[in-house]
């Protein structure tokens, strides 16, 4: 707590420096525009950002980074309106809705900014140079097949859903497609919007209404720490949790051998990465880049689970 | 309840009743102290971002001094006084900006919000601040220990809704209170120290926090920017439900309780039956609230 009180010291003390100090003229300046961390998984993003663009801009000093953090859809078009006010050559964004991102994002590059999305895609095709994302159908298709083989006599399920968006209906509707025709039961689906209280609450009631769980898909692992802590409480046994994309917490569980959790689904807040690079690369080595460049999603298990730790990232 | 009953066979288990009972005292010990504030005629729209804040430090203070202190109920304890006093001291800051600044308690409060949420959000790094996982055993007791039966959040919440009551009805700074929430002009010509009972009020509020977040901190050992999100609306709600009115003057501690155990049990009717597309729960928490205040206004007024 106190190097954190030391640190604000330090931080108030760059501000002045950096307020201080004439700007130096760039070859290039790239914008970035993420959402802001309101919870695990955006927490992991804007940690893995910002370690990239420090190492960017220690690689390639002629290149200049701008970051704007967003806590809703509205202040993100606001946050690329400043951006543009700054000339960016280049846009990295990952948009918090497709739909209303969409005419901000065009409006950049019809001035000519190079623009690569990020996870998100925007509600229009052929806008972005360059796509890097996470797989959100394979996702739900990989927590199916991991029921699936779990329980191939048959299982009964329920399913915690994240936050009402885009993104958590796509997941679902993979997931349920991927579920047709077998002998697994999904009990029932809930929001519990990618968090632990509301997922141990949603869990405790589960428990209560059905005197038979085998197995707990929550969605996220933030809400799958919460449901393990209501079937520890109830004491109930032989019930499978699998959270999804990639917290060190429960990476490290499955490494350890957990009785509940064996396995976790890959969507990893690293994908900014190659998205900052890529871009980086561009100006800084004149490399024609563009297209679209996809990240599995995974299952993550005890045998490979070390490669996917980060045990110093926030999330 | 008896709509609940009717729908799942499940709810009126003694189980059922106890985890609704448990998880609504986070609620209902914060909502205690808002009943006082909003008697008193103020507002305190940053107790969920103070939770989470509090959950935060405390967390990492115990992190840190489990080397002094060992990993036994000293550590508890030195805990439990890290968030009261990290609790007041929020209390305090918010009390004398208003009272002293005479700012109103909205911006204040909707300030202090802001500032205790980004705090805890840069403090976790956007991530979670957890309790270490050898000291979780030391503290596990306190949301899922039980004394004769009865889970010790439930206890908690008891002891502070009784003692709330008697000082808020049988005791002279209770009266106090609901004198300066009624007309604060005339409290302060009936020589009531009016500016010391405002602050006390946020004061009190504050610590209530802390009380909810020593019971919250065990339930998982971890602190998110995302804990205790609209707690603040949700303490609001049980007190305007429990029959205080939102203008202050008038408050019972007792009406707040019932007010925090009806929300709770809507969402756990919700959950248990599945009854209405989860798409619409928000709709249904909404209607019932303005219902249930509805038929308070026709009760008190015909």
């Amino acid at each position: 707590m106190f190097d954190r009180l030391k640190s604000i010291l330090a931080a108030g003390a760059v501000v002045v420096a950096s307020l201080a100090t004439p700007a130096l003229a760039a070859d290039a300046v790239i914008g970035v525009s993420i959402p802001a961390a309101t919870h695990g998984w955006t927490g992991g993003l804007n940690y893995h950002t910002k370690r990239t663009i420090d190492r960017m801009k220690e690689a390639f000093p002629n290149i200049d980074f701008v970051l704007a953090t967003s806590s809703s859809a509205t202040q993100q078009v606001n946050d690329i309106e400043d951006l543009m006010a700054r000339n960016i050559n280049a846009l990295v964004v990952l948009p918090f809705e497709s739909d209303p991102l969409t005419e901000p994002v065009k409006a950049a590059k019809a001035k000519g900014v190079f623009i690569a999305t990020v996870d998100r895609g925007l509600a229009e095709e052929g806008i972005e140079d360059l796509y890097v994302g996470g797989d959100n159908p394979r996702y739900g298709t990989a927590a199916a097949e991991y029921f699936k083989k779990k329980f191939p006599d048959g299982g009964k399920i329920v399913v915690m859903r994240g936050i009402p968006t885009a993104i958590d209906n796509i997941r679902i509707d993979a997931f349920n497609a991927a579920l047709k025709d077998t002998k697994i039961e999904v009990l029932d689906m809930q929001y519990a919007n990618w968090n632990p209280d509301k997922g141990f609450e949603v869990m405790q009631d589960y428990l209560q209404r059905f005197p038979e769980i085998d197995g707990v898909w929550a969605g996220d692992d933030d809400a799958a720490l919460g449901a393990i802590e209501a079937i520890k409480q109830a004491e109930r046994k032989n019930v499978t949790v699998l959270g999804g994309s990639g917290m060190n917490k429960v990476i490290k569980l499955v490494m350890d051998g957990h009785d509940m959790v064996d396995a976790d689904i890959f969507y990893p807040p690293t994908l900014i990465i190659p998205a900052i690079e890529l871009v980086t690369m561009k100006f800084a080595t004149q490399a024609p880049i563009n297209g679209r460049y996809v990240l599995g999603s995974p299952l993550i298990t005890k045998d490979n689970a070390a490669e996917y730790y980060f045990p110093d990232a926030p999330y | 309840m008896l709509i609940g009953s009717l729908m799942s066979d499940s709810f009126l288990g003694a189980e059922n009743l106890s985890n609704v009972f448990t998880r609504s005292a986070i609620i209902g010990i914060i909502a205690v102290g808002a009943t006082f504030v909003i008697t008193a005629g103020g507002l305190d729209l940053s107790v969920g971002s103070l939770s989470a804040l509090v959950a935060g430090v405390t967390i990492m203070f115990m992190n840190s001094a489990a080397e002094v202190l060992g990993r036994g109920w000293q550590l508890v304890a030195a805990g439990i006084v890290c968030s009261l006093v990290v609790g007041a001291a929020a209390g305090l800051l918010n009390g004398v900006m208003i009272v002293k600044g005479r700012v109103e308690a909205f911006i204040v409060t909707l300030g202090a919000m802001g500032i205790f949420r980004s705090v805890i959000t840069w403090l976790a790094d956007g991530g979670s601040i957890s309790l270490d996982f050898s000291l979780r055993d030391a503290a596990r007791p306190i949301y899922y220990g039980q004394i004769l039966g009865i889970a010790v959040p439930i206890l908690v919440l008891g002891v502070i809704a009784v003692v709330g009551e008697l000082v808020l009805r049988r005791m002279r700074f209770g009266r106090h209170v609901a004198a300066i929430g009624s007309n604060r002009h005339v409290a302060f010509y009936s020589a009531i120290p009016v500016n010391r009972v405002r602050i006390l009020t946020y004061v009190i509020q504050g610590l209530c926090v802390a009380i909810a977040t020593v019971i919250y901190v065990p339930r998982l050992g971890a602190a998110t920017p995302s804990t205790g999100l609209m707690w603040e609306l949700e303490a609001i709600a049980a007190v305007i439900i429990g029959g205080t009115a939102l203008s202050g003057g008038f408050g019972r501690i007792w009406g707040t309780i019932v007010g925090v155990l009806i929300l709770g049990f809507i969402s756990n009717i919700l959950n248990l039956t599945g009854f209405i597309s989860p798409y619409l729960n928000g709709a249904f928490q909404g209607a019932i609230i303005i219902i249930a205040v509805l038929l308070q206004r026709d009760r008190s007024q015909g």
